[in-house]
């Protein structure tokens, strides 16, 4: 996950490079500047080669390629209990590290303390059964008190709360960092009935997302009710600055194996951060009751490895952040050239 | 003072049977009726027939969903009037959703518990005549039909992309406002206004019959649990309720007459809603489950021949209960963008309410310990209750974590919780609470044998609906979608089963009362034996029209747990 934030810091660091390139010409201190365009080129080792073209690529607003990402059968969508019974059972395998967190959570702490508490009280009621029926049992007692039972039954709750409460505490704290500067931000806005995905660091790309039919789903190898027409395309394994919001009613953007949910209200942007460790295709949907069809309004975030994540940038039009600079000072340079 | 015959001398003037069973005619009796047995039974009806109109509403939800696709939607939109669209089908989706919380809550539990049974058990247990205001008692019984009404009409009117309102039972803004045209929803929120009101007036009722109204020697602390459980009950009710009142009378201006309180476009805020809402939804959820606490204990108590056991424990753990029921609210609203702190807050103090809870789970387990248990109709129910809310209860505990939550919100999870403690707690305390005073509401003896067949079909059949929609929240399935991938088919499927099972169970019970009314054997004052100890048991079955001319004195040489006069 480090590497990758490094790779995407480089890239960066290369299209601002880049940028400063063109200025150069009309800079009485660009001397410096194709020197450090070779500084930064000689840093990027070679796999990130093509990337930084990509970039460079960006900034000249030239077409990127990109190819959906298929599905993998079980990851980030739910599994039917014909595929296997026992993942039918339980919460979807976790991509993310709160996501992680949270179901060894609930897994190794809530799992087994309800199940103990359920079953105590189940073997204490059929053990009643059994030995104070009016048959076994024909004359009852008459106790009616005993503090030190009372008292004993009143704290160890208390302590298993309080057992409960440490991780449960710790979870809320992770989940509520604050997303670092550079975070790469989403917007994700709910509508009736799609949703609208907004990139404002990487030249206000908009993306309208609506569900496909089940006949267009099924033609794409995707399950129907949750593929979508455009997805939410984000890097893997970089802090994300999500913000949610809507324009009509309130709508939640929910992605279960990612644990995560986050209401979109009219009127207030919410914002959380997500890191997702590794590339894929995860499906999520509505969930909040909003109007007729709520339940057609799903969510599809497909995690590319950043450097494809730039592809598909470019491809939808926009720039990566630093060659966003970069491109007004080429309009510049056209503009000056033309005079 | 300790008679009150004095004052019905009107009657005697003309009449010559017993006083106490003069009945007015057909028309006064049951339309103008003053009699808090009268005015219990007519509740009881009445919730039985809710109960029957939202029942079969979740029916209609099951079977579309037992598989993906829509597959009835369209009908009955069109059967209500609606147009032919695909849209109008959807709409009448959350119409449905909408239709089934609201009838379940509001006219179904609610009017069950504290209009049915805490009508006729708490003035016949605190040994008084009527309840302290009778006219005010009847005035609530209608108001609370009117609030049917009102819904049941709103479901003819458009409300939307078809007839009738689909907004949910929480009717949150914006959807319930800017969201949902047409006169559906103002009909939907009239109906809460008018069943609110019913209600305030009930609570109002029994506080003041509680406090004013025992008989001598009956203190605080020698009233039986269910009183207790009604008074706890009752002061829920005339705290939370006001805030829902208030709340939707906001929502009915900002629909009609150009506010904004929940429209950002005008300063509002649509996540006001939710915190007026859930601070009367919270103490909502306590309000129906506290009476059938009460009734647990009492049948537990009776049916284990011993009193019950921690008997200040038990009271006090509803007190605790109440009062942390009105600081939790915002669980419900984890996912709305609650800052760090406050939802950490909302977790800890969630949990807090298990440890009051945890006290009345083993003080019951407590009492049957050293009992001579008979296993009896209304015993069988409190058991199964026990068990089944211990389960509803701890993933209570799962999702008062904020952390969670956020991924079983607004999940079948959630459904599946809120049944668990619901449709297994409040409704089983119902039946149990039912098949313990048919008796003395009959004068008529059910059958043990139907009763215990409807138990343990009606048992599978909730567990087969709601436990594996544990498994599809997990996975990932929403709340309130008709429709959902093919993954989630076979949970879905099962759980469509598990209605067929509960739905015939019903048969059994309606069954039961029917040959109870015609062919039952006749009930005695008390046909439960010793261990029924409460006041009512000491009248006959059914108790006269009027009770308690002479009031029975509680005297401090009784043991608090045993509630009738030392000379019973």
């Amino acid at each position: 996950m480090g590497q990758m934030h490094t790779r995407m810091k480089l890239a960066t660091l290369a299209a601002l490079a880049a940028g400063l390139a063109l200025l150069a010409p009309i800079t009485a201190t660009a001397q410096d500047a194709p020197a450090a365009v070779e500084t930064a080129a000689a840093q990027v080792a070679a796999p990130d080669a093509a990337m930084v073209e990509s970039v460079t690529d960006a900034a000249n607003a030239t077409g990127g390629s990109y190819t959906p990402m298929a599905p993998t059968k079980g990851k980030g969508m739910p599994t039917s209990f014909q595929d296997d019974p026992m993942k039918s059972l339980t919460f979807q395998d976790q991509y993310s590290d709160n996501g992680k967190y949270a179901l060894w959570m609930h897994n190794d702490i809530l799992m087994p303390v309800i199940t103990a508490i359920s079953l105590l009280v189940l073997g204490l009621l059929l053990y009643v059964v059994m030995r104070f029926n009016r048959t076994r049992n024909p004359v009852a007692s008459k106790t009616t008190h005993n503090t030190m039972i009372e008292v004993i039954w009143t704290i160890v709750p208390v302590i298993i709360l309080v057992v409960i409460a440490v991780p449960s505490i710790t979870l809320l704290a992770r989940q509520y960092e604050t997303p670092p500067e550079d975070a790469v931000t989403i917007k994700a806005t709910g509508y009736q009935w799609y949703w609208g995905y907004t990139y404002p660091d990487h030249g206000e790309i908009e993306v309208i997302s609506n569900m496909l039919s089940p006949e267009e789903a099924l033609k794409r190898g995707e399950p129907g009710q949750l593929a979508v027409d455009n997805r939410m395309v984000v890097p893997a394994g970089v802090p994300l600055r999500i913000q949610t919001t809507a324009t009509d009613v309130i709508h939640a953007f929910a992605v279960p194996s990612l644990w995560f949910k986050m209401d979109a209200v009219p009127g207030r942007l919410n914002e959380k951060l997500l890191t997702i460790n590794e590339p894929g295709l995860y499906y999520g949907q509505c969930s909040e009751l909003c109007g007729a069809r709520h339940g057609y309004m799903p969510i599809a975030v497909e995690a590319l490895p950043p450097a494809e994540f730039a592809e598909w940038v470019k491809s939808q039009g926009g720039t990566m952040p630093g060659a966003e600079e970069a491109a007004p000072a080429a309009d510049q340079v056209a503009a000056l050239t033309a005079r | 003072m300790a008679t009150t015959a004095e004052g019905f001398d009107i009657h005697d003037a003309h009449d010559a049977h017993d006083h106490a069973d003069h009945k007015p005619g057909f028309f006064a009796r049951w339309f103008m009726s003053t009699n808090h047995k009268d005015i219990g039974t007519m509740y009881l009806i009445f919730a039985i027939i809710a109960g029957i109109v939202g029942g079969a509403i979740s029916g209609i939800m099951r079977v579309e969903l037992a598989e993906p696709g829509i597959q009835y939607l369209g009908w009955w939109a069109q059967l209500m009037g609606g147009a032919d669209d695909i849209n109008t089908a959807l709409h009448m989706w959350n119409v449905f959703i909408t239709a089934h919380g609201l009838i379940m809550v509001f006219f179904m539990v609610m009017p069950a518990m504290i209009g049915g049974f805490g009508n006729w058990f708490v003035p016949l247990m605190i040994g008084a005549p009527d309840m302290a205001f009778p006219r005010m008692n009847n005035v609530s019984f209608w108001l609370t039909v009117a609030g049917f009404f009102s819904l049941l009409f709103s479901l003819f009117v458009p409300g939307g992309s078809g007839p009738g309102a689909g907004t949910g039972w929480t009717v949150y803004a914006p959807l319930s406002t800017s969201g949902s045209v047409g006169p559906a929803v103002d009909f939907a929120i009239f109906s809460l206004h008018l069943a609110g009101a019913g209600s305030i007036l009930g609570a109002t009722n029994f506080i003041t019959t509680i406090f004013n109204m025992r008989a001598p020697g009956m203190t605080l602390h020698k009233m039986p649990l269910f009183v207790w459980s009604v008074l706890v009950t009752a002061f829920l009710l005339l705290l939370a309720l006001p805030v829902l009142a208030a709340a939707i009378t906001m929502l009915l201006t900002d629909r009609n007459f150009g506010t904004t309180f929940f429209d950002p476009a005008g300063g509002g805020d649509p996540v006001l809603y939710q915190h007026l809402f859930w601070f009367f939804g919270h103490p909502e959820v306590y309000i129906m489950i506290l009476p059938g606490f009460g009734m647990i204990s009492q049948i537990v108590a009776t049916f284990s021949k011993k009193p019950v056991f921690g008997y200040l424990g038990m009271a006090y753990a509803m007190v605790a209960i109440g009062v942390v029921g009105f600081i939790v609210w915002a669980h419900h609203m984890y996912t709305v963008g609650l800052d760090v702190n406050t939802k950490m807050y909302f977790t800890a103090a969630t949990m807090v309410i298990a440890v009051p809870t945890g006290v009345k789970i083993f003080s019951w387990i407590a009492t049957m310990w050293g009992g001579s248990i008979s296993f009896k109709s209304p015993m069988v129910w409190a058991m199964g209750f026990i068990f089944l809310f211990t389960v509803g209860g701890v993933t209570g505990v799962v999702l008062a974590n904020g952390g969670i939550d956020d991924n079983l919100h607004d999940t079948y999870y959630v459904v599946a919780h809120f049944h668990y403690v619901l449709s297994m707690g409040a409704v089983f305390s119902l039946f149990a609470g039912f098949y313990y005073w048919f008796p003395k509401m009959s004068g008529r003896m059910h059958s043990e044998f139907l009763s215990h067949l409807h138990f343990w079909t009606f048992f599978v059949g909730v567990n087969v609906i709601f436990f594996p929609q544990h498994f599809l929240g997990m996975q990932g399935m929403p709340r309130r979608y008709p429709d959902y991938p093919q993954a989630f088919q076979f949970w879905h499927e099962v759980s469509t089963y598990g209605y067929y099972i509960m739905a015939g169970s019903m048969v059994f019970f309606f069954v039961n009362i029917g040959y109870a009314l015609v062919a039952g054997r006749k009930a005695g004052a008390n046909p439960w034996g010793e261990g029924a100890t409460t006041l009512e048991w000491t009248l006959p079955s059914p108790p006269p029209y009027h009770q308690f001319e002479t009031l029975p004195v509680i005297t401090d040489a009784h043991d608090y747990h045993d509630h009738r006069p030392a000379t019973a």
